[in-house]
């Protein structure tokens, strides 16, 4: 009697496992407000971004124009493909010690990938994923970009 | 109250006093094909666009949404596009074969038609035998898919009509013993017959919990015979590359699609003539009161409700079950449904021996 047990067990659990997949997309043909789709050129306005998107690398920098990159180039050395280039200069600070803080934060939008290993990579949490992505220009000098803004300066503090 | 009934009987009585009872009789005919080929074209509309419809919110998606209000037009763009197309063939193929497939696929579907009753009365041609005759027109279907595949002159075509022919020679067995376990009940293979058996309730609710395994095994053994997923074994987009179509384009490929989909329906509306009353209004016992204000519902309203019903179920299983493989389908059929359905049939019968049921 072993044999039927182990077959009715069987089909028991299968019939099981398939009402409990059909029980989850029964949920989702019943509540329409589950649907994630966008309709994106016409929503334009309200279009509402998943939080893991990643479109492009901005710095974040706060309302008196100072950043957190100190220069360190963690975000150059990590990413696979070159796409940012730090370039360095030296400021004498109140004290007559001469610090090290960027002159320039390039980034190359056309070689990215969108990998985040710049993100984690960097000690100070200076840059971040922005979550834009209607990046298409004319000109391809255009995607190359200076992420630390004119006139922006290192926060105080920050090592 | 509105009944279809009327509405054909008094056109029949206007016609024969106008025209000679030959002339009737033609112009009947004539009257029905073209109703039958209309039914076709708007079943094969609806249903493509219900399917993807469903296909959509099942997976958190919203589906066709572009062409007219809510996208209904997009099954008839796609159509238009479809006909458009050229009737490509290519070389080397069995000429003769590779043309008639199609057909005998399509023809086949629209001699099921024939017995369905759609309403309370209308129905095209009452025959003693309608359940026999849809089981022994149904699995002539198969013929032309292994025509198709066999004329196209392609290993993957004719992979596909093989898997095909095996699947629905072995799913007719457990379908037609699940239809037996209604027919046992009824005791007649009339569809009206059956339907009118079922006026105090219907077989699902009355048969006990026999009726409703037969009513599980049926759905799965149609689901298989009309080759939808997670059955599409003769298709199998992955492996055969569309399976015994691959080579036709075109109308001809429409004629396939249209077939499906029509066969789907079929399926269905049987399944709930057996199972589910057919026209009848759901009626309780003897609640006189209560089965009265279901009448009020006109018949063809419960059928064709029925109907889709079934046909939601089915694309329910398709969105939401995994594919099987060729030797899982075969040993699902021949280990599990098949006894089960032979069991299930014997205790079918003994509840109508001793008339255990309501």
């Amino acid at each position: 009697m072993s044999f039927l047990k182990t077959y009715i067990t069987e089909v028991y659990g299968a019939v099981k496992s398939l009402l409990t997949g059909m029980k989850l997309t029964g949920y989702y043909f019943t509540h329409p407000k589950e649907i994630i789709t966008e309709e994106y050129p016409d929503n334009r306005l309200t279009l509402k971004m998943a939080d893991r998107f990643r479109g492009e690398v901005v710095m974040k920098h706060d309302d008196n124009n100072e950043h957190a990159c100190t220069g360190c180039s963690a975000c150059e050395l990590a990413c696979p493909n070159g796409t940012i280039k730090i370039i360095n200069k030296f400021e004498i600070n109140a004290e007559g010690k001469k610090k090290k803080a960027i002159d320039a934060f390039v980034y190359h939008l056309e070689l990215c990938t969108m990998c985040n290993l710049c993100i984690e990579a960097c000690p100070t949490d200076a840059i971040k994923m922005a979550q834009t992505f209607e990046h298409s220009v004319y000109d391809r000098r255009l995607l190359t970009k200076q992420l630390n803004l004119p006139g922006s300066k290192i926060r105080e503090g920050v090592e | 109250m509105f009944s279809i009934e009327n509405i054909t009987n008094s056109f029949h009585n206007w016609l024969s006093s106008v025209l000679s009872e030959t002339l009737v009789m033609l112009v009947e005919m004539g009257l029905i094909a073209i109703a039958a080929i209309a039914l076709f074209a708007v079943l094969g509309l609806v249903l493509v666009y219900m399917e993807r419809k469903v296909a959509a919110v099942i997976q958190i998606r919203l589906g066709p949404n572009r062409v007219g209000p809510m996208g209904i037009f997009q099954t008839s763009a796609d159509t238009l596009k479809l006909v458009l197309k050229e009737g490509f063939m290519p070389n080397n193929v069995d000429k003769f074969l590779y043309k008639l497939a199609p057909f005998v696929v399509m023809i086949t579907a629209m001699l099921i038609l024939a017995p369905i009753p759609f309403a309370k009365g209308f129905q095209i041609w009452d025959i003693n035998i309608g359940v026999f005759y849809i089981t022994a027109i149904s699995s002539i279907s198969v013929i032309g898919i292994l025509m198709a595949g066999w004329a196209s002159n392609n290993k993957y075509s004719l992979l596909g009509a093989m898997r095909s022919g095996a699947q629905i020679v072995s799913y007719e067995l457990s379908a037609g013993m699940a239809v037996l376990s209604i027919i046992v009940l009824t005791g007649s293979l009339n569809l009206n017959e059956i339907i009118e058996s079922q006026r105090n309730g219907w077989w699902i609710f009355k048969g006990h919990i026999p009726a409703l395994i037969a009513f599980v095994i049926y759905i799965i053994a149609v689901t298989a015979e009309t080759n939808r997923a997670p059955f599409d074994m003769a298709e199998a987009e992955s492996e055969l590359t569309g399976g015994f179509h691959t080579e036709y384009a075109g109308m001809r490929f429409a004629l396939f699609f249209l077939a499906e989909y029509i066969n789907i329906f079929i399926v269905c509306a049987i399944g709930a003539t057996l199972f589910f009353g057919g026209w009848m209004p759901f009626h309780i016992g003897n609640w006189e009161g209560f089965n009265h204000v279901m009448d009020f519902i006109p018949s063809f309203v419960w059928f064709f409700g029925k109907t889709f019903f079934l046909i939601f179920l089915i694309m329910w299983f398709r969105w939401t079950f995994p594919r099987l493989r060729i030797d899982q389908l075969l040993n699902l059929e021949w280990k599990y449904l098949l006894p089960i359905s032979m069991f299930n049939l014997l205790l079918m019968t003994v509840i109508a021996i001793k008339g255990w049921h309501f």
